[in-house]
């Protein structure tokens, strides 16, 4: 892949400003330097979220990584989004939110199976938005990892039960980043229905590219 | 031997080295050495056993060094047994469908569709397809990670000068990646992985993690394997063990055959998603003319 194209998946490069409607994909290539803003419309809408070196995918998003440079599993004004080798690719400069997801992964047709039962094996899920924007740039199904869940609220309870519960957020809250190199960026804007992470209704959110 | 050193004495035997068959002569006789960290062939012959293991059954005894790695194909139904030797461990496991190793371990599947962050006995390991790649029969330790992963290179190097396989302070993603290549495997088949031996919990308010270390002396965990499986493990310090000098102890390997949960023998206790995630395995099989599903047989719980 050029990193300095546009690329396929990408709606337009540093002007880019678009509203990802409820239930679909969206990718482009963040430049180093620039801001990433992201901004929850409806309120409660989970945004799925990978990361990618542009310039070798091979290197992407590690919530392991990410969780263990800064000691803590929720991300806040502040969090340093590393690579699976430690390298800083974003920093989240400004949350209105308070905290965003970094365990519950993305929603899928075979896991929503076993978390709701084979009734919901045809609905669209987060990893078939993945894997559809991510083949544009050449991705496949071994390039998915644990991602980032934008407006998601999974606490952790001190026995270790966690869930998915009501969100924290509200219409019009945003959370921007800056990159630190090229970054390919998949976004899935969540479909799931089956539990609170959108609401139980997924609303559209937009993303904006910005050098601010 | 490439070096410019001088090669140790025991090189100088009788006849030398300097004709392929003096070489030869000195390699062979080197077979027979014992090392603290080697497998054992066959692994029947391993010594000691621990006790309730049957050394006639072992398909896989190994005992890996601290900062080393080892990894095997199994069958469906195998235990594999874990041990801490002396309380400073720390097995970082990664687990793919055989054959087809992009369906592997999803640790976030595991985490969310049980509904927990700690591993237990009982719990399944899950992958990104909805099927049971391993279940956790025994558990005598208590202290695992399912959310920090392995150590970068880069970490290591920050924290203990060096992360590179051939060093002191063997980064455990660099270990994952030099198993993973004897599969065919490469970087971006690497997901998250999981750890055992060495505890991490979390503060519920801030999500701060909590390090909980090892228990005091010897411990053991033992996985089913449910599907035929490729097993990648690496011996290396946590990533957020604190101590500022790298260490870590000895990890005994042991495996031997059995047979795959089935159905109806699930746990009484066993969640519906988890008996949802064996009916998936049960379906992958009975497609391929593997398993024969048994009408009306362990009716998933609705």
């Amino acid at each position: 892949m050029n990193p300095s194209s546009s690329g396929p998946g990408s709606r337009g490069p540093a002007d880019t400003d678009v509203v990802v409607e409820a239930r679909a994909p969206w990718s482009g290539i963040v430049p180093a330097g620039s801001t990433l803003h992201i901004v929850d419309l409806g309120g409660n809408q989970a945004v799925d979220c990978l990361f990618y070196l542009a310039a070798d995918t091979s290197e992407r998003y590690s919530a392991p990584e990410t969780i263990v440079w800064q000691g803590s599993v929720f991300l806040t004004t502040g969090s340093v989004l590393r690579s699976d080798t430690g390298r800083p690719l974003l920093t989240v400069v400004e949350d209105q939110v308070g905290r965003h997801d970094t365990i519950g992964g993305a929603c899928s047709k075979e896991s929503n199976t076993l978390r709701y039962g084979h009734h919901t094996r045809h609905q669209h899920a987060c990893v078939d938005n993945f894997l559809a924007e991510g083949a544009r740039w050449g991705l496949g199904k071994r390039d998915l990892v644990s991602n980032i869940n934008w407006y998601m609220n999974v606490p952790v309870e001190d026995s270790g039960a966690l869930g998915i519960v009501d969100g924290i957020s509200a219409p019009g809250l945003a959370v921007t980043l800056r990159a630190h190199e090229d970054v390919l960026t998949l976004v899935s804007n969540c479909p799931q229905v089956n539990n609170p992470c959108n609401g139980f209704e997924p609303t559209p959110v937009r993303i904006a590219i910005g050098t601010a | 031997m490439t070096g410019t050193s001088e090669p140790p004495t025991d090189a100088h035997h009788a006849g030398g080295t300097d004709t392929p068959e003096g070489a030869r002569a000195h390699a062979r006789a080197q077979a027979g050495a014992d090392a603290e960290h080697q497998p054992t062939l066959p692994a029947t012959d391993y010594d000691p056993v621990p006790p309730g293991v049957d050394a006639s059954a072992l398909v896989w005894a190994e005992r890996v060094a601290p900062g080393g790695y080892t990894h095997r194909v199994v069958r469906a139904g195998t235990t594999l047994r874990l041990t801490d030797l002396d309380g400073d461990a720390c097995a970082h496991l990664l687990l793919y469908r055989d054959g087809q190793p992009w369906e592997r371990l999803n640790v976030a599947d595991t985490v969310k569709v049980q509904w927990n962050a700690y591993l237990g006995v009982g719990q399944l390991l899950l992958s990104d397809q909805g099927r049971v790649l391993a279940s956790i029969l025994t558990d005598t330790s208590g202290h695992h990670d399912t959310l920090c992963g392995t150590t970068s290179r880069m970490r290591n190097e920050a924290r203990y000068g060096s992360g590179s396989p051939h060093g002191p302070s063997p980064a455990g993603r660099e270990l994952f990646l030099l198993a993973a290549a004897k599969h065919g495997l490469g970087r971006s088949d690497l997901p998250p992985s999981i750890s055992f031996f060495k505890g991490v919990r979390i503060e519920p308010d801030t999500g701060a993690l909590i390090w909980t270390g090892s228990v005091a002396g010897s411990s053991f965990v033992e996985l089913r394997a449910e599907l035929d499986l490729l097993v990648l493990v690496a011996n290396t310090a946590h990533p957020v063990d604190p101590r500022p000098t790298w260490s870590c102890g000895t990890l005994e390997v042991l495996a031997w055959p059995g047979t795959p949960t089935t159905t109806g023998e699930w746990p009484a206790t066993i969640g519906p998603e988890a008996e949802r995630a064996f009916r998936n395995n049960e379906e992958d099989l009975a497609a391929r003319g593997a398993f024969r599903p048994t009408a009306g047989a362990g009716t998933v719980t609705p």
